[in-house]
């Protein structure tokens, strides 16, 4: 049993998937020699040599690029973009090239590849540095998006993104990369597209992402500490595949909803889950479907001014708390 | 005047090379009679006119070498070895198709014949080359990787980026740029910083200034068999500028006005690749039987494909729901 960090579980995952096979190689800005900027890849130059962790030069496009060709040909490339924000200098690649080719070529070419990307707030790095970017992706036919809430996961999941035949976007949460658990079990699997419940409860079902799961569990041990409400707080893990069984499952048994997301209001992926609840659960439904999300600006940085657009923890249990007492 | 004691090329490889082009010529002929005929639908931008470049490296690739290039695509794709009607049917959304009609004109791919797709956001198909080059320097295999587009894509990010990458890891790639003077509609002078839009790039990433001929077949082939030879041998990168020009408009809807008559007639009538090659291969005491014979098997190729085409079934309306996923479907939750 050893204590892991979020950040030390990036690299060892990354090591575990190139230790097992000769294909996957990783590529990014600042990973090898200097370990990343977030320190998540600490080690793996030293173990792996310059041919299969490349440093790569501030070129987005070309980054992702190389990993799609090289994928192209059956190599499982792992390619980093330091901040989630800066996919949108290579959204080319990622959006039309990556997520359509197989479907164009009409499946003659598969792109097995993980891109790996710091995401989120909570560091006051402004608007250009801490966006919750996953709705971007989610909204694009071909490309899976998985986003792990601890150590375990990171691991679990990192396996399976490499493992898997087609594009995922892995996106790393920055505020979660000190977060610590207990593992007993590094060399792990968990499947792409399996929500886990965080906490148990039968009263409100609330879903949340990466961070947001975590503040929700926190939230649900306070709601059963000190109100009596008994909250299950799913941790959907990936948005793409989504696991909507799991979901329907708790709503048909609690008829409450809550999401919690980081991103700002519009076209958030709550929205999309809100909808497929009312498709799905309507006459199960005990009320609307609350969406708690970060307000529609771009993220702010000074501290007091970040923590207030952010869904903090106690934002979830009053919102729970005026949903279900109405006060 | 030709010099045919020192012939390095040879009848063979000249008469390869000349049902290359004649095939891409006549396939892009056959096109644009089919858009007339209202058969193909959506978009197309025909190469006419640039056979050689094409040709060219169809010629001096080998089997497993990859290739990418642009909506401007058919010769490329059917230089490689791709069936006349899996492009034709891919043009007509049918069937037959190279991609059973789910990519269309701008995006034909053959993988089996080297071909890694048709790219359609200018500028992105450098970077992703690079990807299967890295691939083979990886892998200590020695497919080249060649990459064709044209003199406005010398203006995007993405240019830079992959020169730049190409260069710093050596990697057994062939940039091909085919000047053809325009990019849609804007004469690429008028919007360039230098006057060769590829070559004068060149040495800021450490690479040879190449310009050539590219409605010259011959020299079109010597410069791209010693670029390919150059990655083979893990010498690096190339960037080729070929100077052409297209007969045609840039794309199906464009009557191509903004050209001068005259640029246009000269280009047409004196700097016709395809007949000023007829005229070399006669000046090379090549039997002018040999050359038609080979002009009327094309035309029957071309024109078995179309009836093969016409007559492939178009596409089930399933189709849309397959290949967004490698399992084959195209599912988002359980
Ligand atoms: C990023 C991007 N911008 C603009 C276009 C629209 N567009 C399509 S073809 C073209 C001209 C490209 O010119 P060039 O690279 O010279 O190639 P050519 O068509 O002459 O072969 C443009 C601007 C595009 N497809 N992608
Ligand atoms: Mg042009």
């Amino acid at each position: 049993m050893a204590q892991l960090t979020y950040r030390a579980s990036v690299s060892l995952a990354i090591a575990q998937s190139m230790r097992k096979d000769q294909k996957v190689f990783f590529i990014g800005e600042d990973v090898g020699a200097a370990g990343g900027v977030f320190k998540a890849t600490v080690g793996l130059l030293e173990e792996f040599g310059k041919e299969r962790v490349m440093d790569a030069p501030i070129s987005e496009q070309a980054i992702l690029g190389a990993a799609m060709g090289a994928a192209m040909t059956g190599l499982r490339p792992i390619a980093e973009i330091m901040f989630s924000d800066f996919l949108a200098v290579c959204w080319d690649i990622v959006a039309n090239q990556i997520a359509k080719t197989r479907y164009m070529s009409d499946g003659q070419i598969n792109i097995p590849l993980v891109i790996r990307t710091a995401n989120g707030g909570g560091s006051k790095f402004g608007a250009q540095h801490s966006q919750s970017l996953e709705n971007w992706s989610m909204m694009i036919p071909g490309l899976k998006v998985v986003a792990p809430s601890c150590p375990s996961d990171v691991l679990g999941l990192m396996d399976s993104a490499v493992k898997d035949p087609d594009p995922v976007i892995f996106y790393e949460h920055k505020s979660l990369y000190a977060f610590k658990e207990e593992i007993e079990q590094t060399d792990i699997s968990i499947p792409i597209g399996e929500a886990n419940t965080l906490h148990e409860g039968k009263d409100i079902t609330i879903i949340g992402l990466a961070l947001m799961a975590q503040r929700a569990k926190e939230a649900a041990l306070i709601l059963k500490d000190k109100h009596d409400i008994n909250a299950k707080v799913i941790d959907l893990r990936s948005l793409v595949p989504l696991d909507l069984q799991t979901i329907k499952k708790s709503v048909i048994e609690t008829g409450h909803v809550l999401t919690v997301e980081e991103n700002p209001r519009l076209c958030g992926w709550g929205a999309e889950i809100s909808s497929l609840i009312s498709e799905h659960c309507f006459k199960n439904l005990k009320g609307p479907v609350t969406r708690v999300t970060t307000p529609h600006v771009p993220l702010p940085s000074a501290d007091i001014l970040e923590d207030n657009t952010i869904p903090s923890v106690e934002l979830i249990v009053n919102e729970v708390i005026k949903k279900l007492k109405g006060e | 005047m030709v010099d045919k004691l020192n012939d390095d090329i040879g009848e063979e490889k000249r008469l390869q090379l000349w049902e290359m082009m004649l095939k891409l010529r006549l396939v892009e002929k056959k096109a644009y009679d089919l858009f007339l005929q209202n058969l193909i639908k959506g978009t197309s931008h025909l190469a006419l006119g640039q056979e050689a470049i094409a040709g060219a490296f169809g010629v001096a690739l080998k089997q497993g070498d990859y290739t990418f290039c642009t909506y401007r695509g058919h010769a490329h794709t059917l230089a490689r070895g791709s069936s006349i009607e899996g492009v034709l049917g891919e043009l007509m959304g049918r069937q037959c198709g190279l991609m059973k009609g789910k990519g269309g004109s701008m995006h034909l791919t053959d993988v089996d014949n080297g071909v890694m797709g048709s790219y359609a956001i200018i500028g992105a198909h450098l970077t992703i080359a690079n990807g299967t080059a890295l691939a083979s320097k990886y892998n200590k295999t020695n497919e080249v990787s060649v990459c064709f587009f044209g003199d406005g894509t010398t203006n995007i990010g993405a240019f830079h980026e992959a020169l730049n990458m190409a260069k710093i890891w050596n990697l057994p790639i062939v940039f091909v740029c085919e000047n053809n003077l325009y990019m849609e509609y804007t004469p690429i002078h008028e919007v360039t910083a230098v006057e060769h839009p590829a070559a004068d790039r060149a040495g800021a990433y450490d690479l040879d200034k190449i310009i050539v001929d590219g409605n010259d077949a011959d020299e079109m082939l010597r410069t791209a068999e010693k670029a390919i030879s150059k990655a083979r041998e893990g010498k690096g990168p190339s960037l080729i500028e070929a100077k052409t020009y297209r007969h045609s408009g840039h794309s199906r809807a464009d009557p191509g006005k903004y050209r001068p008559d005259e640029e246009v007639k000269d280009w047409m009538e004196n700097k016709d690749p395809i007949k000023n090659y007829r005229a070399k291969l006669l000046d090379f005491n090549i039997n002018e039987k040999i050359i038609s014979e080979i002009e009327e098997k094309i035309k029957d190729q071309v024109e078995k494909a179309t009836e093969i085409s016409m007559a492939s079934p178009i596409p089930e309306i399933k189709e849309i729901y397959t290949d967004v996923w490698a399992n084959g479907g195209s599912e988002w939750h359980n």
